[in-house]
């Protein structure tokens, strides 16, 4: 008989679905639910995940799901929460679970408009930097260089910050997050549960088809983000701006890994020239200048 | 037996009879965005809300698209709801408009019905509410102000019935009625109560979480569109149903899926829908002075379309000129192709005229001119009246 006790953990989201081979979505969606509790509805716009939600014979997930047209995610989950306040209600989560495309591209007006009003919402973008349900078209979230099928020579526009733009709207609570630090990304919606008002959590999501990279990989790739500073883990927590795990003892460039580590493993930048890499390098170090502004304020 | 009852009555311009209406129906959330010219009911409920006279959510909305998905939203989650809009508005709204007749939950939207750009235009016509025609949406409109308020209640009352279960839409003219101030009989709040019953539908259950809109394979699909279009069968009784109960408590004896003035015994009739309804009566009484035994069939449900009380009106007219405030362009006159359609097979002449486009006047003159034209054997098949 074994002497470690073997913790039995109940999935929150249940196997079988239909995502992708290493497709980080189910198991960051059994997090969020595991930390929210069965008290929460999913808002879910036109995604990867509607086909992951399953269909009218069934769904992965444990708790209530609205599944809504592309743009409308942030509305529907504002009328939700205001029923079920009006109902007495009051400790339910509306939790929107978006792609980067219904986040920043058809469904920005939606969203800032509710963040606007501080909808009592907690919105999680899943950001796979591209259309990817419809065969990875770019988004306004396809960082800058990478291949998608419209953008065939790679993308010339730089990514669009979301987090930032969505801190600008003095919501009371905007993190990045990472299923590669998962605990990092528990605590963060541990934290949002527990804030009234509009909560926002940016999740980088790698897509193994999408970037052009072996299933196997996922979460190499997503931990390279973090560590080579494309991806900085923080909150902004009532505007007061504080980096979270790794990412802490990132803020001086010799802990940062080179760019070229994370790009190299990703054929979505395999056409990358090396002046091309050297730009993007130069505005992730031109980003860290920002961050260190930010942390000092 | 005739009850005589001392009725309430207010002056309200048509968008203040809606919002009144509104408020005794108790909603729990709304989401309105401006537009002319719906606006000022917006203002009314924003001021009920404000007094407590009303209470509930107004979401201040960034977009028509989000007023209804948040609408949505509520509605599934519990709440009676309620909206309104108009024109690009409504167009703005169209998916969602889909979505939430797909879905079928009770909410109501009033449409302040106006022309659709380009060019601009403010006034009125019906284009923009004939366009959501295909949408899973019980619509009806209302002739006058008195109308517009009755209906407004009977909406929330038809989308809540369980045999039903659909959004429904309630059109009124621009200006013509939303601006206009007329005699408004209301019914006492403690009536409404009793005709309006506490909503019970909810899809949000943290216990037996379901999925609510997921992705339907084709054998599925079909069966639940099938379910939609038995629905809007069904609902035609219902209305009926309804529209008689509410009768009896406001002691006025005018409903029903249509409304026929002096058809019974009519040769030639006029169809309408919608505030020139009543310029239609005008004309038809003014024939009927000239000797010819002119009636008028005013639709008042126009989804689901009631093609059996079509039939049964206007199956032995010499002839039928139907009047249309909005065309399918290439095809014709909307309400016109639908008579058409009901009286197919009987030797019925069904005439179209198109007017009022974009607010062109319409008086009861032109409807006087125009059956004169059918019964000395002028009048063109389909008539736009420039």
């Amino acid at each position: 008989m074994s002497l470690i006790t073997q913790v039995k953990r109940i999935p929150k989201f249940y196997r079988g679905n239909a995502a992708c081979p290493g497709c980080p979505i189910p198991r960051e969606l059994d997090i969020l639910i595991e930390e929210l509790g069965e008290k929460t509805v999913l808002v879910v716009p036109a995604s990867c995940s509607t086909v992951i939600l399953g269909d009218t014979s069934g769904m992965p997930s444990t708790v209530p799901v609205v599944h809504s047209a592309f743009a409308a995610s942030a509305a529907i989950a504002s009328g939700i929460v205001r029923a079920l306040r009006m109902r007495g209600d009051k400790d339910a989560i509306v939790t929107v679970w978006a792609g980067d495309g219904a986040t920043g591209d058809i469904g920005f007006a939606t969203l800032s408009g509710a963040a606007e009003r501080n909808e009592d919402i907690l919105y999680v973008c899943y950001d796979n930097e591209a259309y990817m349900n419809t065969g990875i078209q770019r988004s306004s979230l396809t960082p800058k260089g990478a291949w998608t099928t419209t953008t065939p020579e790679g993308k010339r526009e730089f990514k669009k910050p979301l987090p930032f733009i969505m801190a600008e709207h003095k919501i009371p609570y905007v993190a990045t997050a990472s299923i590669a630090y998962p605990f990092d990304y528990q605590a963060k919606v541990r934290k949002a549960k527990q804030i009234h008002g509009f909560r926002y959590i940016h999740l980088l999501s790698p897509c193994p088809p999408g970037w052009r990279f072996d299933s196997s990989l996922t979460i190499e790739i997503a931990k390279l983000a973090v560590e080579t500073g494309v991806w900085p883990l923080f909150e902004i927590e009532n505007g007061e701006f504080r980096l979270t795990s790794v990412s802490k003892t990132l803020l001086d460039k010799k802990n940062r890994k080179p760019v070229i580590e994370y790009l190299k493993l990703q054929g979505r930048f395999s056409k990358l020239t090396e002046e091309q890499t050297k730009e993007i390098q130069e505005s992730i170090d031109e980003m860290w200048e920002q961050i260190k502004e930010m942390v000092k304020k | 037996m005739t009850q005589i009852l001392k009725r309430k009555a207010l002056a309200l311009v048509g968008n203040h009879a809606v919002a009144y209406a509104v408020k005794q129906a108790k909603p729990q959330v709304l989401a309105v965005f401006p537009i002319t010219p719906q606006t000022t009911m917006l203002e009314k409920l924003a001021e009920y809300i404000s007094s407590g006279e009303l209470k509930a959510e107004l979401v201040r909305i960034e977009s028509e698209h989000s007023a209804l998905a948040t609408i949505y939203g509520a509605a599934v989650a519990g709440a009676r709801v309620f909206t309104a809009t108009a024109s690009q508005g409504l167009l703005y709204m169209g998916e969602m408009i889909y979505w939430a007749g797909g879905q079928r939950v009770p909410m109501v939207a009033a449409v302040a019905t106006r022309a659709i750009a380009e060019p601009w235009s403010i006034w009125d016509d019906h284009q923009d509410f004939m366009s959501k025609r295909d949408a899973i949406w019980i619509q009806i409109m209302a002739e006058n102000v008195q109308e517009a308020y009755d209906l407004t209640l009977q909406a929330f009352r038809i989308s809540e019935d369980e045999r039903v279960i659909m959004p429904v839409m309630m059109g009124f003219d621009g200006f013509i009625l939303t601006h206009t101030m007329e005699r408004v009989e209301v019914l006492e709040d403690y009536e409404v109560d009793s005709f309006l019953p506490p909503r019970q539908f909810n899809l949000i259950d943290f216990s037996d979480p379901i999925g609510v809109g997921p992705i339907a394979q084709p054998d599925e699909y079909m069966r639940i569109r099938y379910e939609a279009m038995k629905a809007m069968e069904r609902a035609k009784s219902v209305i009926e149903e309804i529209m008689r109960e509410y009768e009896k408590i406001s002691g006025r004896k005018q409903y029903g899926l249509v409304e026929c003035y002096k058809c019974e015994d009519a040769k030639y009739a006029f169809v309408t829908m919608g505030a020139w309804s009543g310029d239609a009566k005008v004309a038809v009484d003014r024939l009927r002075d000239q000797g010819i035994e002119a009636g008028l069939l005013k639709i008042r449900v126009f989804r689901p379309f009631p093609r059996e009380k079509i039939k049964e009106y206007l199956r032995s007219m010499k002839g039928v000129i139907v009047f249309d405030r909005a065309v399918s362009f290439g095809s014709g006159g909307i309400l016109a192709n639908e008579v058409k359609s009901s009286l197919y097979g009987l030797e019925v002449p069904v005439y179209s005229v198109v007017a009022g486009l974009g607010g062109k006047d319409v008086r009861p003159l032109h409807f006087q001119k125009v059956m004169e034209d059918l019964i000395e054997g002028r009048l063109e098949e389909e008539r736009w009246l420039l």
